[in-house]
This record gives C-alpha cells, sequence and structure tokens, in this order.
C-alpha cells in the first residue's frame, strides 16, 4: 500500500555537502524517522542520523524538516501534501558531523556551567517534604528532553557564532528556573546568575524556543519572562543605591534591624515586614554593572533588545516616582550622634 | 581521514553504559574516590532508561502504611515465580527506599501525596501503590537526576582541580566492542568514536557493564538501536557466564496501531489507574484468565473490581492488574480466538472509565503520544495494544553483594538490566528502576574496592589490541552481506520462533537458522568511512545479537516448562523441579555451552514470610518437607 515519495537530504560533512534525491516508499501512519530508517536499510546504509526511542522521548531526532526544527520521530508523514517534496536537513546551528548529525557538545559545555541544585543543609535524605502545587512549576521544565530544537531556533547563537561563549540558550534558562522554583533548592541567586553568567540579557522574548519545543514547556512566559522580571528587580533596584548612600551596615546594626536585603547577596524570601512597618523583605538586590561582552561592551542591541534605545539604569519596569509602599527607606533617629 | 591511531586513556573504574544504572555505579565509584569514565552508545542523557514511563518501585509506605520491605520481597518473589536470585530481591527491597530518598537530595521532584512526601501508586503486581513517579515520564526524571548529580561532582572536581573532567568523566557516543584481559583479569576496554570512527583504549583495573538489554534481536520491541547485548555478549567472551537467557518479558500493551509506532509501549499505569482490557465484542476478558494461584487475590466481578479503585483494603484488585505475562497471554490467547482488533491486538479503554481532565493530568505523555503519533485522543477512545518484547530477565549471572561477575573473570562487575537473576523468571513492572539504583550503587562501590585491593594494574597486551581493531575494520574491507537485511532475518527468526509462544520443533529449527546466520554475519560488510557511520556500527553490533540470541533459543528449548517470561506451548504448565535449575550459558571458542546450576536457597527467616498454601504452587513436595520443618522449630 506504500507510496512513492520524494526527499532531499542534506549528505555531507564539515568539508561541506549537498541535499540529495530520494525516491522512497512511505506507508500509512509513517514519521520521518520512519522513512529515515528505510533510506538506511535499502538506499543509504551509510545515511547518519541519531535516534533512540522513536516516540518523542529521548531527543535525539532533531532535525530540520521543511526548514522547521522538528523531532523526526514525531512528524507524521500524514501531515505533508501527496506530492510534496520532504526537505532533511540537520540543526544550523550547531557544527555539522555528518549527514543529520551535529556536534551538540554546546549544550553539554553549558550544561556544566549551570550551577547544580543546591541540597538544603538540615534535612536527611527522606525527610524532603514538598506539596504538589509547589513541585508543578520546576516539574514543568524538568519535562525537557534535551532535543535542543530550542537551543537551535534562538536567533541569538542561530545567527551569531560569537554570542555562544556568553550566551546559555532557553533550555539552561528553564534549568535555572527550576531550580530557582524548586521549594528546596539552597541556592539564592539563580535569578541574577542567570543574568550575569548565563546571558539572559541576550534574550528579547522572541517566543521561537516556545514555539518548537515538543514538550510544549512555556519556556518564554513560565520561564524566561519570571526570571527577567525579578532579575531586573533586584538588579537595577534605585532603592538600593539610595539606601547604600544613607546607611553604613554598621549602622544598620546599630539600630538593631537586619539589613540583609540591603546586602542582598542572600536575599531574604520569607520575611514579613517589621514591626516598624519597613518592608524589608523587600527582594533587593546589589547594584551591579550591567552585564557586558568580552569586549567589555554592552551586549543589547536593538536587535536583541525589546525596545528602541538602551535600558533605563534604573531598571525597565520602574516609573516614577515610586508607590510608597514599595519603599524600604527607614529613617534614622540616631543619625550622626 | 581516519587512522589506527589509538587515543589511550587510564582510569580505576569504567562503566560502560550511561543509562540508570550505569549512572548511579559511576557516582559511587567517583565517591569512593576512584577515577572514574563513564561510557555511552548514544549521547549523554539519551540511554534507555528515560524511555521508563511508570515509576520506581520502593516500600516506603507514604500511601499506604502497611508496606515495607518484606511485602515488597514476597512480591519479587511472587512476580518472578520463585526464579529469583533470593538474596537480590532481598537486597533490593530493603535498599530500594534509601536509595530514592536519595535521589531527592541531587534534585528529584517525584509528584507528592498530601502530606508532602513522595507520591506512590498502584502498579500490577505490587501489593500496596509503592511507585514513586512523576507523571508517567519517571525514568526520564531518573536519568536527568543521575545526569545532573554528575555534573554537580564534576563542578566541584572543578573547584578543586580546576578541571571538570578531572574524577569523572563522560564519552558519549562510544561504543565498546571488546573487553581486553589480563590472564584472567579485566585490564581495559576497546572500542570506537562513533563521530570519527577512532579508536579507544580504556585501560583500568575494574570495570562495570551497565549496557542494558537484547530487544533489537525482535521485530516488535519497544527498545531502541542500543539494545544489541553488547554486555552480555562482551561478558560472554570475556568469560563469564549468562543465567535466565529464556525469560524475556513481552509487554502487554504495546501499540499496534499505527504501524510505524508498532511497539511502542502504553505504560502500565494506566491499568493501575483504572483502564480495562476489552476485547473485539466489548467484554472485559481479564476475568476468564485469573490463574489460580492468584485467585485469592483478584477480583470475580467487575463491581468488585471497580470498588477497589476507591476502597482497596476492603475489595479485591482488578484482573487487569495480574502481572504482565498473565496479560500477555491473555492477550494473545483473545487474538488467536478471533477476538482481537483490526491490527491484532484488543482495547484498552480509559475513556469511559474517568473524566478527560483526570486522564491529562494523570497520564500526561501518553495522552500527548497518543495525540502526536497516533493522532488518537485517549480521553475519547481505545487504544490497541498487543504484546511487544520488552525487557530481559537474563543476564550476567554476578554475586548478589558485589555485582561482581561470577565465571573465569575477575575485575568485571554488572548492574541493570544486562545482569541476571534480581527478577527470576519475571519482572514486576517498577522493579527495574529501582533495581539500577541499588545494584548501580553496589557495583560502584565494590568494582572501587576492588581496583583498591589490587596490588598492582593488570597489563594490556598490544597484540589483543591489534586483534581488536582488526575485528573491528573487518567489516568495512569485506564484501559481503548488507547488515540490514541481516538483522531483519535475524529478527524474524527471533520474533517467529523464539518469540512469546515456543514450540520445541519451532526452537530446534530457530537453532540451524542461527547457525546460519552466524556464518553469514562473520561475513557482513558496511559500505561507507568510518565517520559517524550507522551500517558499520550495525555490523559490528551483529555479532552481539547473534550469540545472545543463541544463548536465549538453546535455554528456551531447553526449560521444559512454562514459567514467567517463558511459555512452552508443549509444556504450558509450572514444574516445581524446574523452579531449583538456573540454565547457564557461557562461551567456549565461538561455542555456546549450556549447564544447569541449582537455584539458591532461601535462608529460613525469609522463607517463612510465606504462605504455606502458596509456596506449595512452587515449591517440590521435599522442599516442602524442608519448610513444615521450619515452621514446626519456628512454633517451639
Ligand atoms: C518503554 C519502556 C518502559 C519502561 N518502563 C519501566 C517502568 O515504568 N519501570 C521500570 O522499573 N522499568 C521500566 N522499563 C525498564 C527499564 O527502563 C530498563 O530496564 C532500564 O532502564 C535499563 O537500565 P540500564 O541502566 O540497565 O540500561 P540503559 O538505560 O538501557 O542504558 C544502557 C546504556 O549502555 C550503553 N551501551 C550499551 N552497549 C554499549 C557498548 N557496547 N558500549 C558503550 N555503551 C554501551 C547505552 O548507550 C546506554 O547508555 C521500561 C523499559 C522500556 C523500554
Ligand atoms: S525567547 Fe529568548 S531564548 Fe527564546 S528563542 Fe527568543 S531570544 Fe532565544
Ligand atoms: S526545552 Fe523543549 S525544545 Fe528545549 S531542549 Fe527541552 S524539550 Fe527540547
Ligand atoms: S527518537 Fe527519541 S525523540 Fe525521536
Amino acid at each position: 500500500m506504500g507510496t512513492k515519495r520524494h526527499f532531499r537530504v542534506w549528505r555531507g560533512d564539515e568539508n561541506g555537502g549537498d541535499l540529495q534525491d530520494y525516491q522512497v516508499e512511505v506507508n500509512e501512519g509513517e514519521v520521518v524517522l520512519d522513512v529515515i530508517h528505510r533510506l538506511q536499510a535499502t538506499q543509504a546504509p551509510d545515511l547518519a542520523c541519531r535516534w533512540n526511542c522513536k516516540a518523542g522521548k529521548c531527543g535525539s531526532c532533531s532535525m530540520e524538516i521543511n526548514g522547521r526544527p522538528r523531532l523526526g520521530c514525531m512528524t507524521r508523514m500524514s501531515t505533508f501534501e501527496e506530492n510534496e517534496t520532504v526537505t532533511v536537513t540537520p540543526l544550523r546551528t550547531f557544527p555539522i558531523v555528518r549527514d543529520l548529525v551535529t556536534d551538540v557538545e554546546f549544550n553539554y559545555v553549558k550544561a556544566r556551567e549551570t550551577p547544580a541544585f543546591a541540597p538544603p543543609a538540615d534535612l536527611e535524605p527522606g525527610e524532603y517534604r514538598m506539596q504538589q502545587v509547589d513541585v508543578e512549576r520546576s516539574q514543568e521544565f524538568r519535562k525537557c528532553i534535551e532535543c535542543f530544537l530550542c537551543q537551535n531556533v534562538c536567533h541569538v547563537v542561530r545567527d551569531h557564532e560569537e554570542n555562544k561563549r556568553a550566551f546559555s540558550g532557553p533550555r539552561y534558562f528553564i534549568r535555572a528556573a527550576e531550580l530557582d522554583m524548586h521549594p528546596l533548592d539552597a541556592k539564592g541567586d539563580r535569578k541574577e546568575y542567570a543574568q550575569a553568567q548565563q546571558g539572559l540579557g541576550y534574550c528579547n522574548i522572541t517566543k521561537c524556543c516556545t514555539e518548537v519545543c515538543p514538550e510544549h514547556i512555556k519556556i518564554t512566559d513560565n520561564a524566561i519572562i519570571p526570571m527577567k522580571e525579578r532579575v531586573v528587580d533586584r538588579r537595577y533596584d534605585p532603592i538600593v543605591k539610595l539606601g547604600r548612600r544613607i546607611f553604613r551596615r554598621d549602622q544598620l546594626e546599630e539600630q538593631g534591624t537586619r539589613p540583609g536585603p540591603l546586602l542582598a547577596q542572600e536575599p531574604s524570601h520569607h520575611a514579613e515586614p517589621g514591626a516598624d512597618g519597613v518592608k524589608w523583605n523587600r527582594q533587593v538586590a546589589q547594584g551591579q554593572a550591567a552585564a557586558v561582552d568580552e569586549n567589555g561592551r554592552l551586549p543589547l542591541s536593538e536587535f536583541t533588545f525589546d525596545r528602541a534605545a538602551a535600558p533605563s539604569p534604573f531598571g525597565d519596569d520602574v516609573t516614577f516616582p515610586l508607590p510608597p509602599d514599595d519603599l524600604n527607606y527607614h529613617h534614622s533617629n540616631k543619625w550622626d550622634t | 581521514m581516519t587512522t589506527n591511531r589509538i587515543e589511550r586513556h587510564h582510569y580505576d573504574v569504567v562503566v560502560i553504559g550511561a543509562g540508570g544504572a550505569g549512572l548511579r555505579a559511576a557516582i559511587e565509584a567517583r565517591l569512593a574516590g576512584k577515577r572514574t569514565a563513564i561510557i555511552s552508545k548514544s549521547l549523554f542523557g539519551k540511554a534507555h532508561t528515560v524511555m521508563a514511563e511508570g515509576g520506581a518501585a520502593a516500600a516506603m509506605g507514604n500511601v499506604n502504611s502497611n508496606d515495607n520491605w518484606m511485602v515488597h520481597f514476597r512480591d519479587t518473589m511472587r512476580g518472578g515465580k520463585f526464579l529469583n536470585n533470593f538474596r537480590m530481591a532481598e537486597l533490593h527491597a530493603k535498599e530500594a527506599p534509601e536509595r530514592i530518598w536519595e535521589l531527592e537530595t541531587y534534585g528529584a521532584l517525584f509528584d507528592r501525596t498530601k502530606d508532602g512526601k513522595i507520591s506512590q501508586r498502584n502498579f500490577g503486581g505490587h501489593e500496596y501503590p509503592r511507585l514513586a513517579h512523576v507523571g508517567d515520564r519517571t525514568g526520564l526524571e531518573l536519568i536527568r537526576t543521575l545526569q545532573q548529580k554528575i555534573v554537580s561532582l564534576q563542578q566541584e572536581d572543578k573547584r578543586q582541580y580546576g578541571d571538570y573532567d578531572a574524577r569523572i568523566r563522560v564519552f558519549a557516543e562510544t561504543t565498546i566492542t571488546e573487553l581486553i584481559l589480563d590472564g584472567d583479569r579485566v585490564a581495559g576496554a576497546f572500542g570506537y568514536r562513533r563521530e570519527d570512527g577512532e579508536f579507544l583504549l580504556f585501560e583500568a583495573p575494574a570495570i562495570v557493564l551497565a549496557t542494558g538489554g537484547v530487544g533489537r534481536s525482535y521485530k516488535v520491541t519497544s527498545n531502541s538501536w542500543e539494545y544489541t547485548g553488547d554486555g552480555h555478549a562482551l561478558a560472554l567472551r570475556a568469560g563469564a557466564n549468562l543465567i535466565n537467557m529464556e525469560f524475556l518479558q513481552f509487554h502487554p500493551t504495546g501499540m499496534v496501531w499505527p504501524p510505524s509506532v508498532k511497539g511502542i509501549l502504553v505504560t502500565e499505569s494506566v491499568r493501575g489507574d483504572g483502564g480495562v482490557l476489552k476485547n473485539s465484542e466489548g467484554k472485559r476478558f481479564m476475568f476468564n484468565y485469573v490463574p489460580d494461584v492468584f485467585r485469592k487475590q483478584y477480583a470475580e466481578t467487575e463491581e468488585e473490581a471497580d470498588r477497589w479503585y476507591t476502597d482497596p483494603d476492603h475489595n479485591r484488585r482488578p484482573p487487569e492488574l495480574l502481572p504482565r505475562d498473565e496479560v500477555a497471554r491473555a492477550i494473545n490467547a483473545e487474538v488467536k480466538a478471533g477476538r482481537g482488533s483490526p491490527a491484532g491486538g484488543v482495547y484498552l479503554d480509559v475513556s469511559t472509565r474517568m473524566p478527560a481532565e483526570t486522564i491529562i493530568k494523570r497520564l500526561p505523555s501518553m495522552h500527548h503520544q497518543f495525540k502526536e503519533l497516533a493522532d488518537v485522543d485517549i480521553t475519547k477512545e481505545a487504544m490497541e495494544v498487543g504484546p511487544t518484547c520488552h525487557y530481559v530477565m537474563g543476564g550476567v549471572e554476578v554475586d548478589p553483594d558485589t555485582g561482581a561477575t561470577i565465571g573465569q573473570v575477575r575485575g568485571l562487575f554488572a548492574a541493570g538490566e544486562v545482569s541476571g537473576g534480581m527478577h527470576g523468571s519475571n519482572r514486576l513492572g517498577g522493579n527495574s528502576l529501582s533495581d539500577l539504583l541499588v545494584f548501580g550503587k553496589r557495583a560502584g562501590e565494590y568494582a572501587a574496592a576492588y581496583a583498591d585491593s589490587l596490588p598492582a594494574r593488570p597489563k594490556v597486551s598490544q597484540a589483543l589490541v591489534d586483534t581488536a581493531v582488526d575485528a573491528a575494520l573487518a567489516p568495512l574491507s569485506r564484501d559481503g552481506e548488507n547488515p540490514y537485511t541481516l538483522q531483519q532475518d535475524l529478527q524474524a527468526v527471533m520474533g517467529d520462533l523464539v518469540g512469546i509462544i515456543r514450540r520445541r520443533g519451532e526452537l530446534q529449527d530457530a537453532l540451524v537458522r542461527l547457525a546460519e546466520l552466524k556464518e553469514r554475519v562473520a561475513k557482513v560488510s558496511a559500505s561507507g568511512g568510518r565517520r559517524y557511520n550507522p551500517g558499520w556500527h550495525l555490523a559490528l553490533d551483529l555479532r552481539n545479537m547473534l550469540v545472545v540470541s543463541e544463548c536465549t533459543a538453546k535455554a528456551a528449548l531447553e526449560r521444559e516448562e512454562s514459567r514467567g517470561g517463558h511459555t512452552r506451548e508443549d509444556f504450558p504448565a509450572m514444574d516445581p523441579n524446574w523452579r531449583r535449575l538456573n540454565l547457564v550459558t557461557s562461551l567456549e571458542g565461538d561455542e555456546v555451552l549450556l549447564s544447569r546450576k541449582p537455584v539458591p536457597e532461601m535462608r529460613p527467616e525469609l522463607i517463612t514470610l510465606f504462605d504455606r498454601v502458596e509456596l506449595s504452587k512452587y515449591l517440590t513436595d521435599e522442599e516442602l518437607a524442608g519448610f513444615d520443618a521450619l515452621a514446626e522449630e519456628a512454633s517451639n
């Protein structure tokens, strides 16, 4: 019952290659990976292609099908017109090894640079208690099958080899977000880290990553945007600067007030407003310079930023005057006595 | 152009396999201070373990506090029809909870109970809800967690030594084709890197095999291309024994439609959560297939079965939750009786049993998979399922406590699916993931200790390396048959003649054909070069598949009874005398030898955990007399 279909598959290696034409049998219910396998078994035994599970679970069979990044095993032949030519090419963002196989080392390097889960010091194995609602946010990101399609499609690295050093990519933004939202993770600066070391600032929320994710992880809405928002909040908060001009650490301690938020190396997430009505729990970070690239320049350009011109040094989401509720300024009576 | 230059590496412990067992072993060896290498045929994090769906069994008692290691031990022995290595089953039941809790400290996020503990679900053959799970992607969680733990160890090493790879390094897309021995000791492992076809030699005094299973020798299988029995074959060639190779698990519910996804599994938890099996007449047929040994534990009416889901303490379990070999056999019988679906399976239905939202919540990836692959909405219609080759119970014979292989070689360890004994004649769902962790840890620990205990490192002889190089290059320079054709022929032999239901004549026939195939495989040829050439890779895998298939066929012919994952149409009953025997295969030259070996006897305090009535279905009269004597002693 099979029909002959026209396939064009990129064959070659790092020295170059081209699209080769194949006429190949296709049966009802088959996916693109089946057809690649048939090519291997009949016409091109050395056609290189990765796969493992053939069930969309391992993320090995990433390729570009008619220009769209897809999993070969999850792309049904019935989605193409009967006489449509199917063109299969390797992922474009990564160096070619051979045929449909690319060198995805970049992703493993970035994985290795992302700080691991920090277990809480005071809990023994078996003592972890978490509520389902609290783990669900992180679980969404742990669905990731590491197909690297999002990494492949992200224009920050797709068209700019030079950004690869400074940019971890959406897969590792969700890893950072996952740990940031992990109820028991003991490391408090995931967001700052994402901004300073992973190049979160390069992302201008084009959402291409979300669009291609075969696990339908809402990479931008649920991970990148929340990470960015609060990072902006912590990194550029003008109040931090204001506060620092007025207090010195010893002066604060003198007042018996915990200066934590001002020295936000270890931001306090859960503190209640103090007795004096001051919102010391407001998450503010130490003022940091914006992340710069290897040449010491701000990486943000009109292309990679979501608005024209430079970002506000106070943080983009800050408008003046500030609502008084958000102020954690506290006037000292003991000033200089 | 590639050369015959060989890249050499020196490690204390080399772990072959990056699935759950391999990663857990490597973590343990590294924690013991050993320089450790992890080798894997595919990319890091893609091993077969990612495909496990249902969960990992551990008697934590979070959902039903009556559960404990003794109940788990009993279930495991029962599932394996008492052929299990009892010591392995005991260690497994006792240590599984610790291994699962440990994963949380590595960052795993299991689904939770109301009081914030790890949630546990029902699964075929387990008396209480016991499977720690994450939706239906537990294997992914397990492997990602272990992968990330390894990264965190590498980050520690980076801080201490300035190099991520200082003490633990992953060699992805690297295939081991030969173990190198020095006398009767392991000295190293030889293989090639897929990417450029270059050869590598790992010199190490201790090697852990964690290469998974053999399913690729079958036509309909849930297993990936990696499952060519490499570890089994490497062990055989190094002088270790395999046991129980006749026992293969056919998963009762693999997808049978559409054709391209034939073999992909529908997780058992679909049944644990209320899914029912129906034939083409719409009848819930499992009630007709409850074997006598299970009669007491399973419901007799649909009403009772349905009540069990909400009130498991006062009702018996639905027969859909029988051990999977019973389910597979029942489906096979229904199809043969002409009551199957158009594609040759039966119907698995959840759509009429619970609301759509509940299905999507509980079985998210199942729902997703069926939608994407088959365009079937499981909240609206039934699935078409049938038996699929899924898991090999048999494997490398190991010492239960240390994972050291038994046979003619020292310094070789095995854990995970590649090892045998733990599951007896049939594995319970969920017992594999916990097996990987328990015995992976042990193998890593003892491999490290063994490396420490050696006064001097074994030496790799150049002559053996040269032989390995020649063998690896041979298919590229030969003019012979296409490896894909050979693989298809092998799959046909195994699927048709050594499949789910076996007969003497067919098994004999299979052995003749395997011998023919052996000659053809010796002449297999691969076109193209050494760079990422799947044809060449398959050509090298074929000889492993073949020798392992031969072990299976020989053992299947020898065992004249039906038990667990071995069904003989000519010997349909279980025979207590056969229960006392393991079939051991080993290699002499390229001849497969078969021998019988007694199954170790359970210690008194373990056997007395069972009911006499139950034991009487499995044990010989002589053994029962021994049991009675024990019981009497205990009552005095
Ligand atoms: C679809 C499916 C669903 C399952 N569901 C469950 C479940 O719900 N619960 C459960 O407990 N079990 C389940 N299982 C079984 C379980 O997943 C496997 O038995 C288990 O993952 C095997 O793990 P492993 O560590 O032994 O090997 P694997 O995870 O298979 O890893 C084998 C590793 O060895 C490497 N390797 C192999 N040969 C070589 C070589 N020559 N050189 C170098 N490296 C090599 C491979 O690359 C791979 O990294 C399921 C299995 C399948 C197929
Ligand atoms: S949203 Fe950000 S991370 Fe995602 S593709 Fe666009 S730029 Fe890249
Ligand atoms: S986030 Fe989605 S697209 Fe990106 S690697 Fe993971 S599964 Fe693939
Ligand atoms: S083969 Fe595993 S995702 Fe396609």
